[in-house]
């Protein structure tokens, strides 16, 4: 039966936390039974205090070919993080 | 006496939900999916820490010293008071989920009521149990809905289970002078009281889902002061093999 029924995932936003994060996917026939489904297996153990669910087929990723060209560019470019400036000490900690 | 009414009606609530319970958890590790598996396995969880909760307060009203784990596995079946329906064999996945709609509906509104409980004990395990017994209730709503509204052989089985469980489901409204003396000290509703809601839900899910509701004929009972069908003695078998087989076993 699973195997007629699309894949979701499913993301959880956590008693504390404050963006949905995902947890991993599961199988149902559309999407309010995915969010019954996300309940009843992923927030068991007091994990959640909000769902959400998307088609897995809705999802477009990022090809992991492409890898090289769309991530090593960034490593070099040190100046883009913000540590090249002088914090005045009364700031104190950032 | 009002503690002796009381007992019964812990006990009865109590055995409806460790009985019911016992039978789901008996999908565990067979459902047709592996998130209905867990949702059901959830259920029966639900269902078993609700009898903790009942079985514990019958046996303090006792004052015999007795347990919760003792009222659930070291009765016979004569001693249980669960109602007929929730003893019934679990069938196919519809039947389940048809048995479990039935008394969902049922049990939805038997703790709403109690909520509002003279005593508070009970007012307080109603409270906890309604949260659970709220989803329960949508969530067998929807699956009696989808599947009585799904394909033709789904219909075919949600109707069949249906037609099989309607005259098990008469004795959740019937009460007896022991229901009447709680009533009388507000810390029940009257049985018959929940009639209306329940075929109010019942209707409802039932036109949605394209099922016919049976003609309200011969409805079984017993099981309220002891009398049941030869499936309880068989869930007891399994249930308390362990407690009889090696008395007083922990782990």
């Amino acid at each position: 039966m699973s195997s007629e029924w699309p894949l979701w995932e499913v993301f959880i936003r956590g008693q504390h936390g404050l963006n949905h994060r995902h947890v991993g996917s599961l199988h149902a026939p559309d999407a309010e039974m995915a969010v019954n489904n996300a309940r009843d297996v992923y927030t068991r153990r007091n994990e959640g205090v909000s769902i959400w669910v998307v088609k897995s087929s809705d999802i477009t990723a990022s090809a992991p070919s492409e890898k090289g060209p769309l991530f090593d560019p960034s490593n070099s470019k040190v100046y883009r993080h913000p540590t090249f400036f002088d914090i005045p000490d009364e700031v104190g900690h950032m | 006496m009002a503690g002796a009414a009381l007992l019964e009606f812990l006990l009865r609530i109590g055995d409806n939900t460790l009985i019911l319970g016992h039978r789901v958890s008996e999908w565990c590790g067979h459902s047709p999916a592996l998130e209905e598996d867990i949702a059901l396995a959830n259920t029966a969880l639900d269902l078993i820490g609700q009898t903790q909760l009942w079985l514990g307060l019958a046996g303090e009203v006792e004052g015999k010293g007795r347990s919760a784990d003792d009222l659930a596995y070291l009765r016979d079946g004569y001693e249980f008071r669960n109602i007929l329906l929730v003893e019934r064999p679990n069938g196919d996945f519809g039947k389940t989920l048809m048995r479990q709609f039935l008394f969902d509906a049922w049990h939805y509104l038997l703790l709403k009521a109690l909520k509002g409980s003279s005593d508070t004990r009970i007012a307080e395990i109603a409270e906890k149990a309604f949260k659970e017994v709220s989803y329960h209730l949508d969530r067998s709503r929807d699956l009696v809905i989808r599947l009585g509204d799904g394909t033709a052989e789904s219909h075919r089985r949600m109707q069949e289970a249906l037609d099989e469980l309607w005259p098990f489901t008469g004795e959740m409204f019937m009460s007896d002078a022991l229901d009447a003396e709680l009533v009388g000290e507000g810390i029940i509703p009257a049985p018959e009281s929940l009639k209306a809601g329940w075929d109010e839900i019942v209707a409802e899910a039932l036109t949605e889902g394209t099922l016919k509701k049976p003609a309200d004929g011969y409805m079984h009972k017993g099981g309220r002061r002891g009398v049941h069908t030869e499936h309880l003695g068989f869930i007891l078998t399994e249930m308390q093999f362990l407690q009889r087989a090696y008395p007083g076993a922990t782990w």
